[in-house]
């Protein structure tokens, strides 16, 4: 048999992944899992899909060849554009495939979670394209550091549900809307923002952002007459980008995957969200992978410039491409990633999110060879993080 | 025979107390075992707090954080259950989540249940697919009952399988939601409460989840074997510390 990256038939990923869920999920869950790849693949759920990523998205994304950068670093760089995307990044690729389901299951509510509220702005833009009624959980914490994207899910028409318990931020914001999915077992579906939960999320939210590679795929084919580079570099917090970008790639090992952590203030400085260094084989939100917690197994709070990647666990598809060692995995620290973010505003023109410019601050630390063509995933725009930069270079 | 067993064969309807251990201190675990065994009840499930505990509503959640920031650990529990058995002899059920317990090791957790004289544990995130496979025969070897939950969701051909791997009780969740108190319940329930009776199933069930009162656990154990309570007993410590769990228990009993 073909070794392969992808979930197998009962949803792992090596010894990650599975559906670790209580009872009162199971329905659901189950629903879900028997009907994802069908739906999906339906012509009508296809080019409903494909239609809304054209014209409401406005894909395909370009792949920018980034011509200044590129020579900084004498190497070919490609960037794939998703910060181009509507709503500013990667997200809405897995919100509008997950409304689409969610629609075709019968559901008439939606939940989700949300940290720095990009995905929680993402899913509170397609309820609003379907006219569903969409509760978002988002930590007591972050609701107060993120107010612009709260005000935005609230003019989108969705209702805001501060996560009061434990750290309140987005581990919390999880339990929170998969409490909230409990008590709602009928009627609800939940959009997982990332490639993490029980399976079939992982699997399924990773096959919606698969869009971003296929594009890369015949993006590159015209622009270099092959359709694989060299490398792919994307930033991990949950891992749905680097998923995305992943994934047409996983099974191809002339491509070599780089995913990049957040280290915070240093790996080891107790203020981390580098989960495939700092984390352990454990259980977080429904799925079997590596976690941030104590040697007692209590999940551990994490820490990151970026609001997007300081979550404890990291998705069952990653945890098995770092175990595996098929996936190289880079952690950048905050200052590392602030000045690569201001590298690429003036090199190139492009202010990227903070998530993205962890992964931009590995040409500083890894070099590539100058005919080696990488494409690097720039997962959102930085207009969510002036604050943090304006406060960060005192500008 | 398993305490578990032993115990429901007896001719009553069960009352079942869940408390977070180390809660409201942290040595106050043994303490409260031992009144709760004096006051009446007939089994308890001593809950291992966990700082993710996804199934629980407020109540349980702020005493397991509270528990937590007392220092409760594995380890530290089964210290403090060292010597319960010279003087508890009433079922004990550990309840809890899967990660602190794959971080002790599952076998090793187990093997310190049966030297404590634990009965039985309710892990409401394992999967019963992953019990079946990996885990059964540890739970088995260790003397231990695994106890599966059901909710009005379960189907009634997953609820027969739950029935053929279950050795003890079914813990059935009254309705859709998290744990915690309800003031009385509806004819949802109640078609419930019956449907399930109905079915003959090899195992008894106990219910749990929205039982804080007598009313509410007659209205539960019309057909079922007996009734937890957890949220509304944890409130009770929190008000009242304690000193006066035998005011909770003859509320119910």
């Amino acid at each position: 048999m073909k070794k392969t990256y992808h979930v197998n038939e009962k949803g792992y990923y090596g010894t990650f992944g599975g559906a670790y869920i209580p009872e009162m999920l199971y329905p659901n869950v189950e629903e879900l899992r028997q009907k994802y790849l069908e739906i999906m693949y339906e012509d009508s759920f296809q080019k409903e899909f494909k239609q809304l990523l054209k014209d409401y998205v406005g894909r395909p994304s370009p792949l920018f060849y980034a011509k200044r950068l590129s020579e900084k670093y004498n190497t070919k760089i490609y960037l794939k554009r998703e910060d181009l995307n509507h709503t500013g990044a990667h997200k809405v690729n897995n919100t509008i495939g997950q409304i689409l389901m969610a629609k075709r299951l019968g559901k008439t509510r939606i939940i989700a979670e949300t940290g720095a509220g990009q995905h929680g702005v993402a899913t509170a833009t397609v309820c609003a394209l379907m006219g569903m009624e969409c509760i978002v959980y988002m930590g007591e914490i972050d609701i107060a550091r993120q107010a612009p994207n709260v005000a935005r899910m609230k003019m989108l028409g969705a209702e805001v549900r501060a996560a009061l318990s434990g750290s309140r931020t987005l581990k919390d914001a999880t339990n929170e809307a998969i409490r909230d999915w409990i008590s709602n077992p009928v009627d609800t579906h939940y959009i997982i923002g990332s490639v993490v939960g029980p399976h079939p999320y992982p699997d399924m939210v990773a096959r919606f952002q698969a869009v971003i590679s296929e594009e890369m795929e015949w993006q590159l084919q015209e622009k270099e007459g092959r359709s694989y580079p060299d490398h792919v570099i994307a930033c991990v917090g949950g891992g749905s980008n680097a998923a995305g970008a992943f994934y047409q790639y996983l099974d191809d090992e002339r491509v070599n995957l780089i995913a990049v952590e957040a280290a915070g203030k240093g790996i080891h400085s107790g203020e981390s969200a580098a989960t495939s260094v700092l984390g352990e084989d454990g259980i977080i939100h429904g799925s079997r992978t590596l976690l941030m917690q104590t040697k007692d197994g209590q999940i551990t709070e994490p820490y990151s410039i970026s609001a997007g990647l300081d979550y404890p666990g990291v998705g069952p598809m990653h945890a098995h491409l770092y175990d595996s060692k098929r996936a190289e995995f880079i952690s950048i620290t905050d200052d590392e990633a602030m000045t690569a973010g201001l590298e690429l505003s003036q090199l190139e023109g492009i202010i990227p999110a903070i998530e993205t410019s962890h992964a931009l601050a590995v040409f500083e630390q890894r070099k590539f060879k100058a005919d080696e063509i990488v494409i690097l995933n720039l997962s959102g725009r930085g207009d969510k993080d002036l604050n943090t930069y304006i406060d960060y270079f005192k500008l | 025979m398993n305490r578990i067993n032993q115990k429901l064969q007896e001719d009553k309807k069960l009352l079942s107390i869940y408390f977070t251990a180390g809660y409201p201190s942290l040595n106050d675990t043994v303490g409260v075992i031992e009144e709760l065994e004096k006051n009446g009840v007939d089994m308890i499930e001593i809950g291992l707090p966990f700082s993710d505990p996804l199934a629980d509503g407020p109540t349980i959640q702020a005493s397991s954080t509270q528990a937590l920031e007392n220092g409760m650990t594995s380890q530290i529990l089964f210290d403090q259950l060292k010597d319960i058995r010279k003087t508890v002899s009433i079922p004990l059920i550990i309840m809890g989540y899967l990660n602190p317990m794959m971080q002790y090791g599952i076998e090793a957790f187990c093997k310190k249940c049966q030297e404590v004289g634990i009965d039985g544990l309710i892990i409401p995130n394992m999967p019963v697919a992953v019990y079946h496979e990996q885990f059964q025969a540890i739970f088995e070897k260790y003397g231990l009952i695994n106890v599966f939950l059901i909710t009005p969701q379960t189907s009634e051909e997953r609820i027969r399988f739950i029935d053929s791997i279950s050795n003890g009780f079914i813990y059935m969740v009254s309705s859709a939601g998290t744990t915690g108190a309800k003031s009385s319940f509806g004819t949802t329930q109640a078609d419930y409460f019956d449907r399930i009776g109905t079915m003959n199933l090899k195992n008894p069930q106990i219910v749990g989840f929205g039982i804080s009162n007598r009313e509410t656990f007659n209205q539960a154990t019309k057909k079922a074997k007996g009734a937890i309570i957890g949220s509304a007993f944890i409130k009770h410590l929190t008000k009242n510390g304690t000193k006066t769990i035998a005011d909770f228990v003859s509320q119910i009993l």
